[in-house]
């Protein structure tokens, strides 16, 4: 049972100390919601977590070798879901999908990825008439899209996925999440206490950020 | 190869639909050029000889017009972050983008520059050297800016500094393009203007993709 293990992970941004000695291990089909203050370096930890930003300090470990050995092999297993939306107001959300889809190689056809976050109606629609929780939901339609293919990303990083979303679409993003970690897969969530940590309980550890802030 | 066709459909898609970015390279090129005869006045024995250079010298600002664009869109909402976690490298990144920014505004400046000729009364033996000297030199530019444009990328002010930046690396490109017009109105053999100019390109399209994902690499953190 090994999935990611950091080993005293430490981060500076901008000379200054964001968090030192973070040692988490995740196992396969296990959650971690990441809580704390902001400022507590959850975001900082979830783009360290996905190769964007290089840590200070530390190690990471996926199943038991270090990320930084086959940085390509790291990439390709990880889906990271950032505080923005990465849509193209001017295309439609059919449109934005299937270019995500075809840039990682998932399968073309995203038709289910619509239903599994109900936009398919919003197929053809440019992303700028959408409402911010209608964009939230196409930007979440991303890990469906992994999820829906062959030899998708085993490690999702989301950063505060729920932000915006309805009672509705928590419970769609919860499954989704729910149906990765039934997977083996690993999720790695920041949260500020919302609902989607109440749906995940039963499949999550909780890691506070502030035990670690200096 | 798949993961630049995608980006360049993508971008071109994006310059098409709504977006003024991709017409305002051009309009400013036909406008600048159009209006140095006024400043200069009409003088018909002065046009011919200038022609050459401003065209050139409007082509490398009108290219420099749109630079900052190039890489900005995709780091403002996190799109850049997703490229960088795709399968396609940075330096294809790189590649597909200067193609695009080519394509829309090197491309157009092709076909407005023999019409510009006219203004300037540039006699016929140079107007197939412009337009040859400009299909060799517009891709240089959109190479090396690419450069430029991701080291300015999260700058504040990035435009004035990408000038800064560029410009200078610009001038080689001008020489030879300009020289090449003038030695065609003289009836001079301007081969090796050309063959510079072609070294230029290839040296670009080797350098500048691996110069400007190492810049990009370093803007996303």
């Amino acid at each position: 049972m090994q999935g990611l293990i950091t080993h005293k992970l430490s981060c500076i941004r901008g000379e200054q100390s964001v968090f030192t000695g973070l040692d988490i291990a995740v196992n396969p089909g296990r959650a971690l919601l990441l809580s704390g203050p902001n400022g507590s370096g959850k975001s900082s930890l979830l783009r360290i977590l996905a190769g964007l930003l290089p840590p200070a300090t530390g190690r990471i470990d996926w199943e038991g070798t270090n990320i930084a050995a086959d940085q390509d092999a790291h990439r390709a297993r990880v889906a990271y879901i950032g505080h923005e939306d990465p849509l193209k107001p001017n295309l439609t959300v059919m449109e934005n999908l299937s270019f995500w889809a075809r840039m990682y190689g998932f399968d073309p056809n995203i038709e289910p990825a619509l239903f599994q976050f109900s936009i398919e109606s919003l197929a053809g629609v440019p992303v700028k008439y959408l409402s911010a929780g209608q964009r939230r939901r196409t930007t979440l339609a991303r890990l469906a899209l992994g999820q829906n293919s062959e030899a998708g990303p085993a490690l999702w990083l989301l950063d505060e996925p729920g932000a915006g979303l309805d009672r509705g679409a928590v419970a769609m993003l919860a499954n989704t999440i729910l149906a990765h970690l039934s997977n083996e897969g690993v999720a790695i969530v920041s949260t500020h206490g919302d609902r989607l940590d109440e749906l995940l309980a039963e499949h999550a550890d909780s890691f506070d950020m502030r035990k670690l802030s200096t | 190869m798949i993961g630049i066709a995608l980006l360049v459909r993508r971008d071109l898609r994006l310059a098409f639909r709504g977006s003024t970015d991709a017409m305002m390279s051009v309009i400013f090129f036909i406008l600048a050029v159009i209006l140095f005869p006024f400043g200069v006045g009409s003088d018909i024995k002065i046009l011919p000889h200038i022609g050459g250079g401003i065209i050139w010298v409007v082509a490398l600002l009108a290219a420099l017009l749109s630079l900052d664009r190039m890489f900005a869109a995709d780091h403002d909402d996190g799109s850049l972050d997703l490229l960088y976690l795709s399968p396609v490298s940075l330096g294809q990144l790189a590649l597909a983008k200067a193609l695009t920014h080519w394509l829309t505004s090197g491309v157009p400046l092709l076909f407005a520059a023999p019409i510009l000729a006219l203004f300037y009364n540039l006699p016929e033996a140079a107007l197939l050297p412009l337009l040859y000297t400009m299909l060799l030199g517009t891709p240089t530019l959109s190479l090396v800016g690419g450069i430029g444009a991701a080291i300015t990328l999260g700058a504040r002010r990035g435009g004035v500094l990408l000038a800064l930046l560029l410009l200078p690396l610009y001038i080689p490109v001008l020489i030879f393009g300009a020289s090449a017009l003038d030695g065609a109105i003289a009836g001079r053999d301007i081969g090796p203007q050309f063959m510079i100019l072609g070294g230029f390109l290839l040296a670009a399209l080797a350098l500048a993709p691996w110069a400007t994902a190492a810049a990009l690499r370093y803007a996303i953190d």
